[in-house]
């Protein structure tokens, strides 16, 4: 089969763009675009003599990953017009692998959020119902894919910040294993958590992205040398052999039944293709939102002092330095930013540090070794839910807590560090459901070999 | 543990964050509403093993310290708003305005 050429593609995802109205009068999950710098960058796609494993397929970016091009401003004010002088490494290597970028992606600010209504350029839309959210906080890239503009875009990962959009949207979404890819230009949030993620229409789209972006960076020092192989190969291995772990905790009793039920029937495929499926229990589940939003806002709080009207962006003035560092501040992050890094404050602060911080990193330990524990007895890979319901109506979750909740079954594995995905399962009252798998560190391919099997399991029925 | 309303004040000064009375009083109310969800760690037992780092995972390496700074993908002519023999000037902080290259000769 001829591929199109990079320009024809790109072409064609500016249409699409249009058609669907991926603007801020529409879905609003595309902030910034530069068609004519596209169709420069697919030209010389177009002109080397070896086009690369992407052969000029576009791709989206989430706003917190620098391109050097486009604005890089992590969905807030504080970032308004900022430009960055250098290029993340993941764009970098899709580039040289023949990608072109189309535009940047809508995010929470700071991609802190679960549903991309934290956005300071205004909430993102789902495609499959636009009155409710993408989910998040990588909601414009989930949106972007899920309406064909794009087969593959890059998000980034905290607490399940690909994961869950990809579970709304009804598209594969992938977080790599921590250090299994370079974080060389994205903005940091929780540096210990932190990870770039991709999202695909299908589990191949999603393995060749991972498969292009892996790989030691001599510019992160987080990222490993470790060998990566063709993830795409495993769409060849069957399931037979392959052990699922289904963890218990992951399915409560007050988890919506039909979610649960849509699983089992996905645990069910596999198991008819030849999968042993054990029931598992990773005992210290209920605690990774407590854990996690003590952890992440302490981080942020570190991380996000550099915006101080100094060094980035936009710069409010006032009445000596620290009133200048106070209004830039006060006026360019938005309300969750500022409730996560009071809230960070606060834990990291004297009298408290022992009290949270401190015993949220010797939960977070409990946390990872029980994941260490569930693998080393012989599961390869664990299958749970990706999140407790389908994509929520905008504005349906104004409780902060409440919203927090959407990451009980995604943020354990970015405190454990694992590899972990979301593919299609089944839709509810037409809206998408997802289900996940997280493997041992660094075996992605496990995963991957499980999700095609999913894939390929479920056929039409993942989107039914 | 209840987040009083100088503790607001004084994590928003420590965090470089101008908030007003009604903001402080939102943050009391919502701090202490997020923070009573996170004392359940406190009946967690936590044995002497578990450490208070990151986890000890084998994808958290440390970077050798050694090595010459790595290359910029563009020169700092390219980006830098201003810039004399190799260094960025900058406005000048003091007076909080922004002082035109020309000035800072």
């Amino acid at each position: 089969m001829t591929v199109p050429s990079a320009v024809a593609q790109v072409t064609r995802s500016f249409q699409r763009m249009s058609d669907v109205r991926a603007g801020a009068n529409g879905l609003n999950c595309i902030l910034w675009t530069d068609r004519e710098a596209a169709l420069a960058d697919a030209r010389a796609v177009d002109a080397r003599a070896d086009r690369g494993p992407l052969a000029g397929m576009p791709f989206a970016v989430k706003d917190n990953i620098a391109t050097l091009d486009l604005p890089t401003t992590c969905g807030s004010r504080i970032l308004e017009g900022y430009v960055s002088p250098y290029e993340a490494t993941v764009i970098t290597r899709l580039r040289e692998a023949g990608g072109v970028v189309i535009g940047k992606t809508n995010c929470d600010e700071f991609a802190m959020g679960s549903s991309t209504e934290y956005s300071a350029w205004g909430p993102a839309r789902n495609p499959v119902d636009c009155s409710r959210v993408p989910g998040g906080s990588s909601g414009g890239s989930a949106a972007a894919v899920a309406a064909g503009i794009v087969r593959m875009a890059l998000g980034s990962e905290t607490g399940g910040s690909v994961r869950q959009p990809a579970a709304y949207c009804g598209v594969v979404g992938v977080k790599p294993t921590y250090g299994r890819v370079s974080r060389y230009g994205l903005v940091a949030f929780a540096s210990s958590l932190d990870q770039v993620g991709v999202f695909g229409v299908a589990v191949q789209d999603a393995a060749i992205a991972t498969e292009l972006i892996a790989g030691r960076d001599a510019r992160d020092a987080t990222s490993v040398e470790h060998a990566v192989p063709r993830y795409r190969d495993a769409a060849d291995r069957p399931l037979a052999g392959l052990v699922i772990g289904r963890p218990r905790e992951y399915f409560p009793p007050t988890l919506d039944s039909r979610v649960a039920a849509l699983c089992d029937r996905a645990l069910d495929a596999m198991r008819a293709e030849g999968a042993e499926v054990r029931d598992v229990s990773l005992p210290h589940t209920s605690l990774a939102i407590p854990v996690y939003y003590i952890i992440a806002p302490a981080e942020a709080s570190s991380n996000l002092a550099r915006f101080d009207g100094v060094r980035y962006g936009a710069r409010a003035a006032g009445e000596g330095l620290r009133a200048m560092y106070e209004h830039t501040r006060s006026r360019g992050f938005g309300p969750e930013v500022t409730r996560r890094i009071l809230l960070g404050t606060y834990v990291l602060s004297a009298g408290y540090y022992d009290a949270y911080y401190r015993k949220a990193q010797q939960v977070r330990t409990l946390i990872a070794e029980d994941f260490t524990s569930v693998f080393a007895s012989g599961v390869h890979v664990l299958f749970t839910p990706t999140a407790p319901t389908p994509a929520f109506p905008l504005g349906a979750k104004s409780d902060p807590y409440e919203m927090y909740l959407n990451d009980i079954f995604t943020a354990t594995a970015n405190l454990a560090g694992v590899p972990g995905m979301s593919l299609p399962v089944g839709r509810l009252d037409g809206l998408p459901v997802g289900g996940q798998f997280m493997a041992p560190h660094f075996d992605e391919f496990a995963m991957f070999r499980a999700a095609f099997g999913l894939e390929r399991a479920l056929g039409a029925e993942a989107h039914a | 543990m209840a987040v009083t309303r100088d503790d607001v004040a004084h994590i928003a000064a420590l965090a470089r964050l101008a908030l007003d009375e009604a903001q402080t009083t939102r943050m009391v109310t919502e701090l202490n509403a997020i923070l009573v969800h996170m004392d359940v760690l406190q009946q967690v037992n936590t044995p002497g093993g578990a450490g208070d780092g990151p986890t000890g995972q084998a994808s958290m390496p440390l970077r050798r310290d050694a090595g010459p700074p790595l290359a910029l993908a563009r020169p700092l002519e390219s980006f830098a708003p201003s810039l004399r023999d190799g260094f960025f000037l900058v406005p000048r902080l003091a007076t909080h305005e922004d002082v035109a290259p020309e000035d800072l000769e």
